[in-house]
């Protein structure tokens, strides 16, 4: 044939494209290595100790300050470490064997002592550890800690956590900015309500120092709890002022210039694919460290995390395919933790039918949660019977615990039909018995197979206990997002997980205006009894006042349906040991034999 | 071949110059959309401080009007500058993203395609040659299976049957490691795979019952001859043109295929960035796959003239 063939043509035109594009590409797979792919993974065949773990896929960022989300927290928290740390208490967490509990103790801090000033404040006094140092060899100064603490709370920095230091002196005037004032020394406000910003402070004048290199000072504004807890919080972590300032926004995406002081040290970050830390040699405990290298697999779809975890090219992962979760569970390779956070439905609490604390009641009464984590989400959560979940740290034990349920979670079908008498009661009072003349609802979920199994679970319960008629409606991610926080639904799906191990931080959220408080909010009381519980310098006050709170929105208000407690799953290689996890959700994999 | 230079040149430039003018279009229709939707990138389940958010969008300079941004997007993407991700890789420039993540993608979708034209031309001749017969019947049962299931069902039934443990691929992508790209490239080849396949036992049917077809056996050729010069180069054209665009967008990446195996390709980056919201990703994906199945339909235009040379591309000049 003297002519091109047609065949022929089809694949020259794939090859022309490919000599353009440049390069790296080839038609055919070969095995041998090209530029980029030279660099190997330290694989367990070479006597090193590798652990691949697979938490998510790429992270948004691994910048400590930054990251907002648990796979970022994770990542970071190998790689940096701050004042505290999060380490092995040698005690199991409830009901498995292969992890261990976490519990704060110092970390590039030694020691600290604690003052309580005259005008309220409370002044810690760091002492660093002797030799600690970054992973290029540099000491960690007080200074690191000052620069990365001022960087945190500059509005430029753009940290979606700057406000875990909002109890550090000064943070309120840097962040939020000094408002304007009447003659009358009143703070001035504009049309919305908020007050009228004159200026922001300078970040230098935020409550932190180093008098020298070892000693680091922080002012706090009152008496904070969960301070050391703070400490530990990645947003917290130190960074290096001259890389980061040389590149605030690519300082991250360089080997070279991702320079950190924890226990692991970034080697190699294949986006899309794999981020490999090694053993930080300039560690100061670097001869207690477990891996020798630690991969974090990142990977999207489930159905390759479980295969991956079963033919051992995974050592842990933390999702799989529902539909293999019961068998799981009943073998025993699945394995549950408690996590610090409560899935519930929000009111639109301006909004009627759902402005009247009645028919809120009787819709959180009829909610059969118990048949939600046994049929629908399945793997252990634990039916809420109030909005701050268990497990939270209270006045001598958990504060769910110490503050009592505000409603009978419906553990059998005897205590459900009890649960439905009186919601049906409420609704009738509200003027809507057996549901006559009640409108027809919404409920808002986000695109997601679990969230709509649980929507249509509550559609019917609710149908069926009511008497009333719910519409289901979904929106994509984003756009749900926006409904929701602009209030434009009736009844929405909701989640909150804890930033850190206090009540406040479900309940701060609630405060009228505030920027989480999707329900719409606002009653006095309880804006007062948080305040109350912001400022008090007493700890047994501070959680009173928190218990009045959470009576007010709960007991009182119902503007939330509280449905279950979240739980953790995660399945590990049975060969590894020595684990350890905050109910935070952070899992940690520096000390871990094998 | 003869072209025709002089016109032919002159209908090349031509379609550059539209081409560009299509670019400019797809971006700035692109740019509307994309701005119309509700959400924005700075929203999720925990909202940051009105002070950083306000900070974010002065950053990314989404506290200006939409025109406003509309032609500073513009104006630097005549410089070339594609802007940096706001959310899905937060401050990584557009242009490294699609640099790092296209090389991967393309291998895997040169691969996939090139076998799905060889068998998939292949099959539909035999499938022609043998009409109504069992080979026939056969092929068009894979073919229509082929058609009907989507990429996510049939990556991820090779994923289960073939991947881990004691079967013969690994599961995690491994650009260094031949066998990583035998499943990725089975599954995104197998849908154009049966389209070409029935598209040329269609075309194929056509072109055999043709006048010339009958004249060239009545002149003795051979059969084989007759099947694979004379009829297929007819057949070949519709194939053709679905190969142009269908090329590109399996070049830039599948994004079902990229997320069953772990693949760093950019596939990914065309979904998640509606999902974030990630307005310069948006962008730069868009701008580039739209560039990319231009100029593959400009070479296709071009390559039917090589296979049909009497198709005058430049009549209408």
């Amino acid at each position: 044939m003297k002519k091109i063939v047609s065949l022929a043509l089809a694949s020259t035109m794939v090859l022309g494209l490919l000599a353009g594009c440049g390069e790296k590409t080839a038609t055919t797979p070969t095995p041998a290595p090209t530029e980029s792919q030279a660099v190997e993974t330290p694989a367990a065949n070479d006597g090193l100790f590798n652990l691949n773990i697979n938490i998510a896929s790429e992270p948004q960022t691994i910048d400590p300050a930054l990251n907002s989300a648990v796979d970022g927290a994770i990542m970071t928290g190998h790689l940096f470490e701050g004042l505290y740390r999060w380490a092995d208490s040698g005690e199991l967490v409830d009901g498995v064997q292969d992890c261990n509990l976490a519990e704060l103790v110092p970390g590039q801090a030694e020691s600290y002592e604690k003052v309580a000033n005259e005008d309220g404040t409370v002044t810690y006094t760091f002492k660093l550890r002797d030799g600690i140092k970054w992973s290029d060899g540099k000491p960690v100064t007080a200074g690191d800690f000052v620069y990365s603490w001022r960087r945190l709370a500059t509005p430029e920095t753009a940290a979606d956590y700057c406000y875990m230091i909002d109890m550090v002196k000064g943070y309120a005037e840097i962040n939020g900015g000094i408002p304007e004032t009447d003659a009358e020394g009143k703070v001035v406000l504009d049309e919305d309500g908020n007050p009228v910003i004159k200026e922001y402070a300078d970040p230098t004048t935020l409550g932190v120092e180093a008098p020298d290199d070892s000693t680091f000072v922080v002012t706090l504004t009152y008496d904070c709890p969960y301070f050391l807890e703070i400490c530990a919080f990645p947003a917290t972590f130190p960074v290096r002022e001259d890389v980061v300032s040389a590149d605030p926004d690519g300082w991250t995406h360089n080997v070279e210039t991702y320079l950190s002081n924890g226990a692991y040290t970034l080697t190699q970050w294949d986006h899309n694919s794999q981020i490999i830390m090694a053993k930080n040699e300039n560690y100061y405990d670097y001869d207690k460290l477990g891996p020798d290298t630690i991969t974090f697999k990142l990977m999207d779809d489930n159905n390759a995390m479980l295969t991956g975890f079963n033919s051992g090219e995974l050592d842990f992962i933390e999702d799989m395919p529902v539909d293999e979760i019961p068998a799981l569970l009943s073998s025993g390779d699945l394995r549950i933790v408690p996590y610090i956070g409560t899935y519930y439905v929000c009111y639109n609490v301006e909004k009627a039918p759902f402005n009247d604390p009645k028919v809120r009641q009787a819709f959180t009464l009829a909610i059969d949660a118990q048949y939600i984590v046994e049929n629908v989400t399945q793997t252990g959560q634990v039916p809420a019977s109030g909005f701050v979940p268990s497990g939270v740290a209270g006045k001598d034990g958990d504060f769910r615990a110490e503050g009592g349920d505000y409603w009978t979670p419906a553990t059998d079908d005897e205590q459900y039909a009890k649960n439905v008498e009186q919601a049906k009661q409420l609704l009738a009072e509200a003027g809507y018995p057996d549901g006559k003349g009640f409108p027809t609802v919404t409920y808002l979920y986000n695109t997601s197979d679990n969230h709509k199994k649980i929507g249509e679970a509550l559609q019917q319960q609710w149908q069926t206990a009511l008497g009333v008629e719910v519409k289901l409606e979904n929106q994509e991610w984003a756009a749900f997002l926006e409904t929701r926080k602009n209030g434009n639904y009736q009844i929405a799906r909701n989640g909150w997980i804890a930033d850190y191990n206090d009540p406040i931080s479900f309940l701060d959220m609630w405060l009228t205006g505030g920027g989480n408080n999707d329900a719409q909010y606002s009653n006095p009381e309880y804006d007062a009894a948080i305040n109350e519980a912001k400022s008090t310098a007493d700890p047994e006050a501070r959680m009173t006042a928190m218990h009045r709170a959470e009576d007010i929105i709960m007991g009182q208000d119902w503007a939330l349906g509280p449905i279950y407690f979240y739980t953790q799953k995660y399945m590990l290689n049975s060969d590894v040991k020595g684990m350890y996890y905050t109910p935070l959700g952070y899992f940690f994999f520096d000390r871990c034999t094998k | 071949m003869n072209l025709g230079s002089d016109k032919m040149a002159k209908y090349i430039v031509k379609r550059v110059l539209m081409a560009l003018v299509t670019i400019l279009a797809i971006a700035s229709l692109t740019f509307f959309l994309m701005k119309a939707i509700p959400g924005n990138p700075f929203l999720s389940e925990k909202n940051p401080p009105q002070s950083v958010i306000n900070a974010l969008n002065e950053k990314y300079g989404l506290n200006k009007s939409v025109p406003e941004q509309y032609l500073i997007y513009m104006g630097n993407l005549l410089r070339g500058d594609l802007g940096e991700s706001i959310k899905t890789q937060k401050n990584y420039p557009v242009a490294r993203i699609i640099k790092e993540m296209f090389p991967t993608s393309a291998k895997i979708g040169a691969i996939a395609i090139s076998w799905a034209v060889i068998v998939g031309v292949l099959l539909g001749c035999i499938s022609a040659y043998y009409r109504g017969r069992a080979a026939d019947s056969a092929l068009r049962v894979v073919c229509t299976l082929g058609i009907s299931m989507p990429s996510f069902v049939v990556a991820t039934l090779l994923l289960l049957w073939l991947c881990g443990a004691g079967k013969p691929f690994p599961t995690i992508f491994d650009g260094s490691n031949w066998r990583s790209y035998v499943l990725p490239c089975m599954a995104l080849g197998f849908y154009p795979m049966c389209y070409i396949a029935r598209q040329t036992r269609t075309s194929m049917l056509d072109a055999l019952s043709q006048e010339y077809i009958k004249t060239a056996r009545a002149k003795g050729l051979l059969t084989r001859k007759i099947v694979l010069k004379h009829a297929l180069r007819n057949a070949f054209i519709p194939v053709l043109t679905y190969l142009g665009p269908q090329i590109a967008f399996v070049l830039c990446g599948g994004f079902v295929v990229e997320k069953v195996f772990t693949i760093p390709g950019l596939g990914k980056y065309f979904v998640q960035c509606i999902t974030n919201r990630d307005y310069p990703v948006i962008m730069g994906t868009t701008i580039f796959l739209a560039s990319f199945v231009i100029i593959m339909n400009l070479i296709v235009d071009l390559l039917y003239k090589v296979v049909d040379p009497r198709i005058n591309l430049a009549k209408e000049d």
